[in-house]
Parts: C-alpha cells; structure tokens; sequence
C-alpha cells in the first residue's frame, strides 16, 4: 500500500506528517511513502531529504491524494480535502469528533476510513502514539520560552557585581503533560515553580520535577476518566480561585494549560487576577484554542493590558517548533501505523477489536464510530485505599501491650522454671544442685556472649567452640589412670581425640581470623 | 598441686573461654581472644595432669603428643573450601569422647552412692551417652554429607517420622530398666539406637539446611561435654559445655531465622511442600556473555556482589577477589552482601572471602545492605540462588514464601553467574532469573570470572 503526506493546507501550519527518517521506519513496514512538493519545507526537511530517504516527491496535493490508499496529515482536514477522500482511503490526523461533528459526517459520506490521532485512549501501551501528549510536551516548553521571551527579567536568581537579581516566580496551572513539561522547562532554567491542579494524585509527579504543589485542603477528587481531568463543583472553584487570587500578585509568569476533554477551557485566571500582577508579568494560555484559561486571552494574539501585563493566546505552539514537533508526530503516526500492519506486509489490517485502534478509528465503513466505548484498562490505577495511619497514642497503646504480653510470658516461664527447679531440689542432692547452679549460670553468660558475636565470624567461633569443647580431655584424664585396662584403653582414645580437637580447633581458628583483613 | 589450686586454675579457665568468645564480637579482638581460648585450654589441662586426681604417666603424654601433632597437620592442611567438614569432623570426636567417658564411669561407679545421688548419677551417664552418641554418628554424617562422599539430598524413608519416636521410645525404656539395674547392656543397647537416631537424622536433612544441622550438632557436642561434667561432678566441664551448648543453640536459632524455618521443621529433614500452585512467571531467561557484564561494570559506579555455595563448589572465590581488586582499582564501589545460610557452615562465605583477600569491612550482611539495593548499578550473583529469589516475597504459596533475601532485583542490573538452568536447593523456580534486569551469565564461576578478568584491566 502507499502511504502519503500532503503539505499542511491550514494557514500557518509549518508542521508535516511524514519525515524523511519515519518514512524510512514506514518502508520497513512493507509501504511505499509519497510526499508533496515542499511540504516539508517550512519544518526544515527538503524534498532532497525525502527523495534520500526513498520517498516519492509528488507534485501536486490532487495527485498526492489520488496516489495513496492512506493519507497523513496534521491538522484536521479542510473541506476541500474531504472531498479528495475516496471510498476505502484511510485518513490519520488530528480531527478533534467531538468538535468537528459536521467535517465528521462529511468524511463518512465520502465512506472513508478516520483514525482521529487526538482519540488515542490514554493507556500504557498506546503511549509511543499518543501525539496529543508529544504535542502537549512541546507546547509546555514553547511556552515557557515564550513567556520568558515577553518578560524582561532573567528566571534565575543572580548576585553579579551590578547587584541582586530576584528568581522568577512561575504558576503553572494544570499539570498534565503540557503543565508538567512546562515545570520542567520553567524549573531548569533556574525559576521558582509553583503548580496547581485538581487532581491529587498529580502531586508527587509535580514535586518529583522539582516544583512546589499548591495543596487545596479540599474533599474532592478531580480525577475523572482516561487520566483527564473532570469538572469541579462550584464550592471547589471558589476555592481554587481564592487560592490563585492569593497568588496573583506574588507571581511573575503564569501559565495555564487547564482542559477537560469535550469542553471549553474553564476560566481560572480571572480579571481582577491578571489586575493584580506586577507590571512586566506575562501570562501564557495553552488553552486559548477552546476559549482560554485567562478572561483577557486574545486566541492567536499577545495583548497587552493597562497594567503591562502581556497575555499570550498563540495556539500553535507546536508549529512554532515545527521541525521537533514533525519529527514527534510523525513518529506517532509511524507507530499507529505498526499497530494497524500487524503482519508488517505492507496491509493495512484495521481490527476493530484492538482498544486502541477501536478508540482512535472515528469513522469506518461508512459509519459514525465515534465516540468509542470507554477503553477497558483504567489509564492510572486508583491507589490503594490505605490503613488508616495509626495515631502515636495507639501506638504507643500496643508498645504497652506487646511489652505486658511479652512481661507475662517472662513471668510465666520464669514462675515454670522456678517450680522444676523446686522439684529438683526437692529430691536431688545438694551436690547436684551446686553443679546445676554452675550450669545455668553458664548458660545465661553463653546466650549473652554469643548474641554479641559478628555473623561474619560464625565458622571461627563454630572452630574455636571445637576447640573448647574438647575440655572433656578433662574426663578422660581422670580416667586413664584405672586399673581397668578396657577403662585405661577407652580413655586414652578419649585423651587422643579430644586432644586432636583441642589443638585442631584452635590452630584452624588461629588460621582463619588472622586471614581478616581490613582494606 | 592442691585441690584448692586446680579449683583456681579451672575458674581463671572459665573466665577465659568466656573472654574468648566475648572477643569474636569484631575481627580485630577476635584474633587477641583466640590467644585466651589458648591460655584458658593450657591452664586448664595442665592443673589436671599436675592435680591430685591424676597420675601422670606415658600414655597420657604420648596421647596428648600424638593428638596435637594429627590437630597441627589437619589444621594446617584444611582448605577453606573443607571447613564445613573439619568442623563437623571435630564435633563427632567429642561425642564419642562422651560416650566412651560415659561408659568408662559405668564402669567405675564411684562409691558410697545410695538412694537420688544415684539414681541422679546414673541419668546423668545415660544422658551423656546418649547425647554422646547422637552427635558422634550424626556428625560423620554430615562429615560425609559435606565431603561429598554421602549423596547430599535428603534421605526420606517412609515412616520416618515413627521410625525415629519409635527409637527414642525404646531409649526411654532402656533407661528405665537401667535405672533398675537391668545390667550394663542396657546402656550399650541405648548407645547403639542412639548412633541410628544420629544417621538417619541427618541422613534425612538436605544440603543447604547443613548449617542448622552443624550448629546444632555443634550444640549437642557442649551439651554432652556439660553432661559428663555432671557426671564427674567437674565444673569447668559444666561451664564449658554450656558456653559451648548455648553457642550452637544460637546459631541454629540463626540460621532457622534466616530460612524462616522452625527448628523442628529443619530437624525433621525433607523440605515443606508448597501450600498452593506457585505462581505463575512471565518473561524468559537472557543469556549474556563476558562482553557485555565487563561492559556494564566499566560503566557501574556502585557494585555489590553476592556469593554463594556455588561459589565455593567452584573455588572461586579468588577470582572473585581479584576482580574486587581491579574494580576497586578504578574508584568503584564494591561490597559484598553474604545471606546468613549462603554456603554450608554459619559465616563460610566470610572465612572463603577472607581468605582470598578480600578486606572484611566490605562485606556487609543482609539487613546492612539490603536497603542499598536499589541505588546499586550493578548486581552479580555468584552461585547463591534460593537467597535472593524474589518468589519469598512476592508468592505466598511459595516453599520459602516469608524467608528474608537479599533484594537484588531492585538494583538497576543483575548478573547471575550459574551453571545451568536449574532450581536451587528448594527446587524452587527463581523468578529473578525473568526478570527484565537480569542477565544469565551461564557457566562454571571460576571459568566465567576469568573470562570476565580478561576484559577488565
């Protein structure tokens, strides 16, 4: 099958679908690429590139289009070009369905096949297509260049020679992927990083980049389906707003990238917020496609207000990075591409049963198939609910009874112990008890000792308690002196073996302690 | 010399021993302590041979010649490889010197005892014997085990349970009719079920459970010592017996611990069945070659090696060393985890390392090391397999479900240097060896770490 990118017909779109370098990842799949003139042009690939990379240079977008079974593009298709669609094309690209209902329709009545690159379920293994978040990625950083593009301070804090420069204090709202690369960026070049977002459990991915979570003591979880945000009750926003309202006149730069799929941007930065920044402060709105985070958002403009306060409302951050962003995406596209060729021959097998091609598909065989049904994986596992963290009182409540429980059972056995000595003494004779006496002593001086000694020393002191053992040399040599001779021979073996162990143990511990040696 | 006297030298004996071991506390005192051990034995028997009780004559000294010189040979001789069985050799000696003791006092009952003293005299030579016998057997067992010359698998006779109470039954009651003064037979009779009863119970236990079953008979040689102390009514003997008795009986607890076993369980012999089917591993086994492993050390900052029994087997414990060296040579940091039951003997894995050179303050135990593991680049694991699998942890239905390992699999990389695809002892799978971050680095160790040395200067 061929598979081919038209130059991006939406006006200052500098992005392209296909690279020379996926083109030649494409190949391997088994299809044969093709790419209109110069439409790489504007993301520094050259149709030189493309022909290296064994691509087909074709000159026209209408031949392009009547060229390929499939067709790759960035930006949702134009009416014009829904009308190239034929009967059985697939088309991949950003479509936005839920928007663009009437386009939808259209590209099902050409009965052309849709695989919408922003409907890819978000869940670990459709990640390496997932070009929403390789877009957000580069849309968090572009803005931090941006805003620190538009400020007139520096974001790291300096002592020079000329004086004290203050840290820029960044506000990020939204810590999705955009949010999180826009801490980072923020974060690296030396500012100070506050993030706010309503899901909880984002707080430690914001903390392990470095920045400081704005926790609002507030029961409510934020969380809704497929890792997206959901929207919050009224008393939540109210809170939100005090703390951001708190926050307004400490910040220097503030950049929102709030969105909850299927919505216009909820409004966070308020008027009288950006009123109450410093003059010189910038504000970033990453949400301005869908009516903007920020009241005074201008979409695809920078203002400035009375206070000096720049808001930048661009929406095509990623374009503005075309020849990183073409190089992400394309390779989005080349994955969803392995995922629909599974027999890597060149075919396009569009299994309606695959999670992932089913949720991304938007129209197929003539048919609405959007929206999908829910993916079936949870995109991040609910935390396990844990055990109530135990207060010290409670604590030390169970110290206490673990220390009268283990008291007793002492007691108990000491009382036990205490009885069958009683009863020994009660018949033995008082010889034997003296000897007993000796004997329990050297037990409880044997269990003290021994717990004291190092584990790495287990076979010396195992040799060196050979050794001592052979101490019963001692009844031996009370006994080879009988006039027994079978008493006398016994014996002599006795005082033989036992002196063996004796010297045996003590020369081989000898050996082996004097082989310890420190580095 | 008085009777006043040898009570005096057997006390400044006693206090020695104690020191003695006390002293083992750290590598340095340790090697000053063994000096007291030394004096304390010398004091000990020379206020004997020198005391009113004895008289001395040529056979003892040439005895205790002959002996001395066979312990300076043997001691000399023994590789450190061997240790396990030396040990385990001396232990059977002091049984039998127990038993031969026990049976010479039969002999010579001392006279003018009537009514409890000697009911309580002739236990006390029952006990002896018994304990006597039971160490002097089950030690050359676990000798032979040791050696090799006796198949190291447990030996599970059906019945085995009833066979060994039906033994102790009958002991029981051939200490009743000797107590009756049913004659001397019945105390040979005993000595002869008891030399069974030592056989077939470590005959019954598999090989790495052997460092219980040495500690434990390491505990039993004290307990018969402390029994003929009794016996002879010698105190020194008594002291003795109990230090050493208490010491085996920790080292056992020890170990037990570090396999989360009961004792009972490990004397019993056999291994515990699973409780359920064991889980299920996914992933395959990956074989990896010398290349690669010097590749992934020359890039490792921190290194921590983990030996084992195979280790030993295959005497490579110098390579081992040397490799430290060189990696150390480079500013690396290597530590070596030891497992309490890695090897056959308590702390073998310590002695083998100590004898290769390697400097004993970087070899660390579990608990010192186990919470580095994650921050480790490099893991190799040498010969161990049951002490770092993870299925004790993450299976409940697992043998060693619960059993403390080290957490290997935790480090960014894991080596594992093995023969082949076996199991280890428990015959348990070892899910390390699928995990994503092990390599296989099959073949004999000392063979691989040479060819490992190759490639590292």
């Amino acid at each position: 099958m061929k598979i081919g990118a038209p130059k991006e017909t939406f006006k200052g779109e500098d992005r392209v679908a296909i690279t020379p370098q996926s083109a030649l990842a494409l190949q391997k799949l088994g299809y044969e690429c093709l790419i209109e003139a110069g439409a790489g042009a504007a993301a520094r690939f050259s149709d030189e590139d493309y022909k290296e990379a064994g691509v087909e240079v074709v000159k026209t977008a209408a031949a392009l289009w009547k060229a390929v079974e499939v067709v790759a593009k960035v930006r949702p298709p134009s009416d014009a070009e829904v009308k190239k669609l034929r009967k059985g094309q697939t088309l991949i690209s950003f479509f936005y369905p839920a928007q663009n209902e009437a386009l939808l329709n259209k590209v099902k009545d050409r009965d052309a096949n849709l695989i919408a690159m922003d409907m890819v379920p978000r869940i670990s293994r459709a990640q390496k297509m997932d070009a929403l978040s390789s877009m957000a990625n580069i849309a968090g950083y572009r803005a931090v260049i941006e805003a620190s593009n538009n400020f007139g301070r520096f974001f790291t804090g300096q002592i020079t020679a000329a004086g004290k420069v203050p840290p820029a204090k960044v506000l990020v709202i939204g810590a999705g992927v955009a949010g999180l690369a826009a801490i980072g960026a923020a974060q690296s070049m030396g500012a100070i990083v506050r993030a706010f977002d309503v899901r909880p459990e984002v707080a430690e991915q914001i903390e392990s980049m470095g920045a400081e979570f704005l926790f609002l003591d507030f029961k409510e979880s934020g969380s809704g389906d497929g890792g997206y945000a959901a929207p919050s009750s009224p008393e939540f926003r109210e809170k939100q707003l005090a703390c951001f309202r708190e926050q307004a006149p400490d910040v220097d730069i503030v950049i929102t990238t709030a969105l909850i799929p299927g919505r216009d941007a909820p409004k966070l930065w308020l008027e009288d917020m950006v009123a109450a920044m410093k003059p010189g402060s910038v504000v970033v709105d990453l949400a301005a496609e869908r009516g903007g985070n920020c009241d005074l958002t201008v979409m695809d403009q920078k203002v400035e207000t009375k206070n000096g306060v720049t808001v930048v409302g661009y929406t095509d951050f990623p374009s503005r990075m075309a020849a990183q962003s073409s190089t992400l995406y394309s390779t989005n596209i080349r994955h969803m591409m392995d995922d629909l060729t599974p027999e890597k021959d060149g075919q396009i097998v569009h299994n309606m049963d695959d999670d992932v091609i089913r949720g991304a598909t938007a129209t197929f065989d003539g048919a609405v198939t959007f929206p999908p049904p829910s993916p079936k994986i949870q995109a991040i596992a609910k935390a396990a609910p844990k055990a109530p963290e135990k207060t010290p009182e409670e604590v030390a409540a169970e110290e206490m009874a673990a220390m009268k429980k283990a008291g007793r059972s002492q007691t108990l056995t000491l009382i036990a112990g205490g009885l069958m000595m009683a009863f020994i003494g009660a018949f033995a004779p008082a010889s034997f008890m003296q000897h007993f006496i000796v004997f329990a002593l050297s037990c409880f001086v044997g269990f003290q000792v021994i717990w004291n000694v190092s584990h790495a020393l287990h076979t010396p002191l195992m040799a060196v308690t050979n050794a001592i053992s052979g101490i019963i040399i001692l009844g031996a040599l009370l006994q080879i002196g009988s006039s027994s001779t079978i008493v006398m021979v016994l014996a002599a073996i006795s005082v033989l073996i036992a002196s063996i162990n004796i010297v045996g143990g003590f020369m081989v511990t000898r050996r082996m302690l004097a082989m310890f040696q420190k580095s | 010399m008085s009777t006043g006297i040898v009570t005096a030298a057997y006390i400044a004996a006693s206090v020695l021993f104690i020191l003695s071991l006390g002293g083992l506390s750290n590598q340095e005192s340790a090697k000053r302590a063994v000096w007291y051990g030394i004096v304390g034995m010398a004091i000990a028997v020379l206020a004997t041979v020198f005391g009113p009780l004895v008289e001395l004559s040529t056979i003892l000294v040439v005895m205790i010649a002959v002996g001395a010189v066979i312990g300076i040979v043997v001691a000399q001789r023994v590789e450190m490889t061997g240790m396990p069985q030396l040990v385990a050799a001396l232990h059977s000696f002091v049984g039998l010197a127990a038993v031969f003791i026990g049976i010479n006092s039969d002999f010579n009952p001392p006279a003018g005892m009537i009514g409890a003293e000697l009911i309580i005299h002739e236990v006390e030579i029952f006990l002896g014997v018994f304990i006597g016998a039971i160490t002097f057997t089950g030690s050359i067992i676990a000798y032979g085990k040791l050696a090799g010359s006796i198949n190291g698998k447990a030996l599970t006779l059906p019945g085995r349970h009833l066979f060994n109470a039906a033994m102790v039954i009958a002991c029981i009651v051939l200490g009743a009719m000797y107590m009756n003064h049913a004659g001397p037979w019945t105390l040979y009779a005993m000595a002869a079920i008891a030399f069974i009863i030592g056989i077939h119970m470590v005959m019954a236990i598999g090989g790495a459970d052997m460092p219980v079953v040495v500690s434990m008979l390491n505990s039993y040689s004290g307990w018969a010592a402390a029994a003929t102390g009794f016996l002879l009514g010698n105190d020194l003997l008594i002291v003795t017996g109990a230090l050493v008795g208490s010491s085996g009986a920790i080292l056992s607890y020890i170990m037990c611990k570090a396999m989360n076993r009961s004792f009972i369980s490990v004397i019993l012999g056999g291994f515990g069945g699973s409780k359920g089917p064991a889980m299920e591993i996914d992933g395959e086994m990956i074989a990896t070659d010398a290349d690669s492993v010097a590749a992934a050390l020359d890039d490792a900052d921190s290194v921590v090696i983990v030996p084992g029994y195979g280790m030993a087997v295959a005497q490579a414990q110098s390579s081992v060393s040397e490799l430290t060296r060189r990696l150390r040579a480079k500013g690396k940091n290597v530590r070596f985890a030891i497992h309490p039951v890695a090897g056959r003997l308590p702390g073998h894995m310590n002695v083998l390392l100590a004898e290769a050179k390697v400097p004993y303050d970087i070899v660390l135990e579990m608990d010192e090391i186990n919470e580095d593991l994650p921050d480790t680049d490099v893991v190799m694991v040498i010969g161990s397999n049951d002490i770092v699998n993870p299925a004790a942890q993450e299976d409940p239905n697992s043998p060693i479900a619960g059993m403390p390992v080290l957490e290997v699999w935790k480090a960014k990389q894991v080596f594992v240097s093995k023969r082949g695809q076996g199991t280890g002892y428990s015959g348990v799978e070892n899910p390390l060896f699928f995990k994503e971050n092990t390599r296989m680095f099959y073949g004999d160790a000392k063979a691989s770490l040479d060819g490992l040395l190759q490639k590292i200067s």
